[in-house]
């Protein structure tokens, strides 16, 4: 009984991790109606950054914000340069153009740091353990991990619903024209929401840094699952991007710890073996195909347009 | 004839004269290259008849190269090496599962469209990553290449290349008789505006679904046709970044024209493949801003640098 | 453009492009042509199977078996397809009298049937697939690796001959995942509490897992997690406090690539591997010692497998005094070995695979403060693989 607590526990966890960079990408999405593959090379980018200067400064906490405030700066510079023109193309011109920002952050990051993964740890005073329940043990890190992830989901809920750039952000996706009409520089909105978007990704990829291996191509190994989390939470929805987050951190944690013992009492050992971790790989995409099949907007469709 | 149609045509008529130059020359090399170029241009053709034709963005077309390559592999496995049978499979298994895919997909539109396509083919990739008897993410090795007792020996590099070569024409003569059809019509009015294509009483998701069907017959062609050119089979070819290089042929050429994916296919496997891998080692840094450059400035793709009207 | 205007553009274009690549006609030059990934989040591995080729070169004084020599080498790009298509590129365009490198199985599996049928020498420098130990060998193909499962037998064979039991097995849910731990059996009899393969090949995260391996409570874990596996499996192995707790042995796991990116979370881990940086001969010292002063780097198995591949063909052709059409002679000469191997001595089984030492290697800080694998005790002694019977070469 206390494994399967644990288990929630770590279903909860890797949901947030998937959340972090989940939030960025609806937010883009939701907003710009912008297709952006290239999310996965800014959270490579933070992972980079963050493992750089925490070398340089010594400080964690300084490498965190140098790292938020590079990805911000980084992806606002991504924007001018090459995603403003692409907002009002389809979706098609937008995922090949990503595409391409990838293959050239990828070599970018092996020509600035060479291919080898790089040395990352977590400062001494992150790296003990809570005792939950006597006997559930759970690393601080993680525990971390997930109040910082619920803290930017409150965080993004406040200003998107609360302030007065939220308020354009939400005027702005429904009807860009109109709010341009009020006098609104929409233009520099839209940069300051890729922005923030950037600086998100950044986010989690520092966090993901001490636990994960910073290396080339991180970043796509973890974006096909995030796009998962986004489209069957709905596009463009902050609340959706952390359901679906949730949803889909619990059923694959899930599925690979009891899966296969699961299928072991109807089938055959061996064949429980070879049919457990093939199911639990696919398990979330068939979930996606199942969420789209009775909900083509996904779980929460965002209200505007 | 438009001008584009005597591109396309001297086109073909260049990639026939592949063999005896490389012959002349002695690079019996090309002919691989340009065979290789010839079948991912089968699969670019098919991708554009739903992409550039219909509007269908799928990000996942890679999964019905998977699909023929593998109807030809397990046979082959179990010591069943004839084309006939072979690629009958290959055609009709890529038509029953793009029937599948297409039938819950096509519910959905926009992004959702290109995400559940790009979904249903991680699941076929991680499928045959797990499945240990066809060896798993290693792949397996093909025997033998498809035998058509009587028709074609496909041990011959030039003979298989004029097989695929003909399979190009024949793709490129389905492509355009179905989308000057009737069924091409629908299709076409159903990319611009598919309410109205309801409202004058055409049941748009039937047309779709058949044309999303063709496609992926098509594409399962191209795959059984990969599988003997590389005599192995293996998930890989279903890996969503081979998607989006199959999606990269149709734009760079220039979606909803029948030579687009060709010229595609012929320029980005030139330099992906031999041109800037010889440079540097660092060529993705240039391929990648190459492809921004494309979507960004040349909007109808290479073939758009071509002009449309009819020769005096 | 008119039609006879853009003829006029392409056509000289196609022809030229024919014409650079015609080949030079030198028959008096040795021509190898290096396949690898050089590109992509892998190509570190390439990278180092290169500057370790380009270091032989140096040592060989640019030349092989007295004669001048061109590598050109190819990108796999990680995929069988390109790597097939690489090979066809370097027999048919470059005429090379050698094919060498290959890091992954399925590329291997791709290439040295097409490499070898074309009548031309495959020398493998890291893929060692059970099929070519086997059913698929081939007089034209050797390797200066190893076999895949010849690694986790020596583990096997270390923990069996330890009396370790309660034992908890992870590797990733692919072939050479199921072969490592297949290969680990063949050796280890103690009892197994837990086998679990994760996703492949795109998991991130092994808390899950971990927690099942804690509730089993093993005396022991082995594990097969290659390349940025390894590196998030140590992290979080260490982060979930189970380093001091369970000790941890593996197979391809820590190598001198990974080590620098995880440090300490490695210290103490054990894993058995056919060569080691401290190895101790001639021919590993100056590979090892021009290879840091070159590239500021240690140097890891691939590089060292590199090495020996070229070191191997420069032998053979000596031995044949440069007659490169003399493969009967140059086949007879390589299955000598004759040549000063990073790891020493050794000797080829019949299917032209290594039978060699295989050592337990444990992960420590040395006395400068830096992290590095170092050699406790030899495991095996000239041990050969468990295919070589299935292959029906004799010589």
């Amino acid at each position: 009984m206390l494994l399967v607590l644990e288990q929630t526990l770590n279903g909860i966890q890797f949901g947030v991790t998937l959340f972090l960079m989940a939030a960025g990408l609806t937010l883009v999405f939701g907003i710009m109606n912008l297709v952006n593959l290239a999310h996965g090379s800014l959270y490579m980018l933070g992972a980079y950054l963050a493992t750089t200067f925490f070398q340089r400064t010594g400080s964690f906490l300084a490498a965190v914000a140098l790292a938020l405030a590079a990805t911000l700066v980084i992806g606002i510079v991504v924007e001018l340069i090459a995603l403003q023109t692409l907002y009002e193309r389809d979706h098609l011109d937008q995922v090949l153009a990503t595409f391409g920002l990838i293959l050239f952050f990828n070599e970018l990051v092996a020509i600035v740091w060479g291919r080898a993964a790089i040395y990352t740890k977590l400062p001494p005073w992150l790296s003990g353990h809570i005792e939950l329940l006597p006997g559930v043990r759970y690393p601080l890190y993680r525990a971390l991990v997930i109040l910082v992830g619920l803290a930017v989901a409150a965080l993004l809920w406040l200003l998107v619903s609360r302030t007065r750039l939220g308020m354009l952000i939400r005027a702005g996706a429904s009807n860009r024209t109109m709010v341009s009409a009020l006098g609104v520089n929409i233009r520099l909105l839209y940069t300051l929401v890729f922005g923030l978007g950037a600086a998100l990704a950044g986010l989690a990829g520092l966090m993901a840094g001490p636990i994960y291996a910073v290396q080339i191509g991180m970043g796509e190994e973890i974006l096909i699952q995030v796009f998962v989390v986004i489209v069957i939470g709905g596009i463009g929805s902050i609340r959706g991007a952390l359901v679906g987050a949730l949803v889909v951190g619990m059923v694959d944690t899930l599925g690979r710890a009891f899966l296969r013992p699961l299928l072991a009492t109807v089938l055959s050992p061996s064949a429980a073996d070879s049919a457990g971790p093939a199911l639990a790989s696919m398990l979330i995409y068939i979930l996606m195909a199942a969420v789209l099949f009775f909900r083509p907007q996904g779980l929460f469709p965002a209200s505007a347009r | 004839m438009t001008r584009r149609t005597v591109f396309l045509a001297s086109g073909l008529v260049l990639l026939a004269l592949v063999p005896p130059i490389a012959a002349a020359l002695g690079q019996p090399f090309y002919v691989d290259v340009f065979r290789r170029i010839m079948i991912f241009a089968i699969a670019a053709v098919s991708l554009d008849l739903i992409l550039g034709y219909g509007g269908m963005v799928s990000f996942g077309h890679a999964a019905y190269l998977g699909i023929g390559a593998y109807a030809v592999g397990i046979p082959a496995y179990y010591g069943l090496h004839n084309g006939y049978v072979q690629w009958t499979i290959a055609v009709l298994a890529s038509a029953a599962i793009a029937l599948v895919i297409g039938a819950i997909s096509l519910r959905t539109s926009g992004v959702y469209f290109i995400m559940i396509t790009l979904a249903f083919t991680q699941m076929l990739y991680y499928l045959g990553v797990s499945v240990e008897e066809y060896g798993g993410d290693d792949g397996m090795r093909l025997a033998a290449r498809s035998t058509f007792a009587g028709l074609v020996d496909l041990r011959g590099g030039t003979t298989f290349y004029y097989v695929v070569l003909v399979l190009l024409v024949l793709s490129l003569g389905v492509g355009h008789r179905l989308i000057n059809s009737r069924f091409g019509m629908v299709i076409r009015g159903g990319r611009s505006n598919e309410a109205r294509m309801r409202a004058i009483g055409f049941a748009t998701f039937r047309y779709k679904l058949v044309a999303f069907m063709i496609a992926g017959a098509m594409c399962g062609l191209a795959g059984a046709l990969l599988v003997n050119h590389t005599e192995y089979v293996t998930p890989e070819f279903m890996h969503w970044t081979r998607s989006g290089d199959i999606m990269f042929m149709v734009i760079l050429g220039g979606m909803g024209t029948l030579g687009g994916p060709v010229l595609g296919a012929v320029v980005l496997r030139l330099l992906e493949d031999l041109l800037l891998p010889s440079w540097t080692e660092h060529w993705q840094a240039i391929l990648g801003p190459f492809l921004v450059l494309v979507v960004l400035f040349a909007k109808r793709g290479l073939v758009g640098l071509l002009p449309e009207r009819r020769d005096g | 453009m008119t039609k006879t205007k853009m003829m006029r553009i392409a056509l000289p274009a196609v022809l030229a492009a024919f014409v650079a690549a015609a080949p030079s006609v030198a028959q008096d030059k040795v021509k190898i042509g290096f396949i690898t990934t050089l590109s992509g989040p892998q190509g570190v591995i390439g990278e180092h199977m290169k500057n370790s080729v380009e270091l032989a070169l140096d040592h060989l004084g640019r030349k092989v078996g007295g004669l001048p020599v061109e590598v050109i080498y190819g990108d796999d790009q990680q995929k069988p397809d390109v790597g097939k298509q690489v090979a066809d590129e370097m027999l048919k365009r470059h005429n090379v009298h050698f094919v060498s490198g290959i890091i992954w199985s399925n590329v291997m599996l791709a290439v040295a049937p097409t490499v070898t049928g074309a009548g031309t020498m495959m020398i493998g420098t890291n893929a060692g697939p059970h099929d070519l130990a086997g059913k698929l060998c081939n007089e034209r193909f050797f390797t200066t690796s190893w076999q895949n499962d010849q690694t986790p037998e020596a583990m096997g064979k270390y923990m069996q001959d330890q009396g370790i039991t309660d034992v908890f097995v992870m590797a990733p849910n692919y072939p050479a995942g199921k072969d490592m731990v297949q290969g680990f059996k063949r050796y280890f009899k103690g009892k197994i509490v837990g086998e679990v393969y994760t996703k492949f090949p795109q998991q991130l995260d092994f808390q899950a897992e971990l927690s099942q391996l804690r509730a089993t409570n093993p005396k022991a874990v082995f594990v097969f997690y290659p390349g940025g596996f390894g590196i998030q499996y140590l992290k979080q192995y260490a982060e979930a406090g189970l380093r001091a707790k369970i000790p941890l042995y593996s197979v391809y796991t820590v190598d001198e690539i990974s080590l620098p990116a995880v440090k300490e979370a490695a210290l103490g881990q054990f894993e058995t591997r056919y060569w080691s940086p401290d190895l101790k001969n001639a021919a590993n010292e100056k590979y090892v010692g021009d290879f840091k002063k070159k590239f500021g780097k240690m140097p890891v198995f691939y590089g060292a497998q590199s090495y020996d591949g070229i070191m191997l063909i420069d032998s053979a052709v000596k031995a044949v005094k440069g007659d490169l059409k003399n493969q009967k002679g140059m086949i007879a000469a390589m299955r000598k070995a004759d040549y000063p191997s990073t790891r020493g001595k050794y000797t080829y089984n019949v299917n032209h695979f290594p039978i060699q030492n295989f050592y337990l290697l444990k992960a420590v800080q040395g006395a400068g403060g830096e992290f590095e694998m170092q050699i406790q005790k030899t495991v095996f002694e000239n041990h050969k693989d468990s295919y070589s019977k299935d292959c029906g070469m004799k010589w």
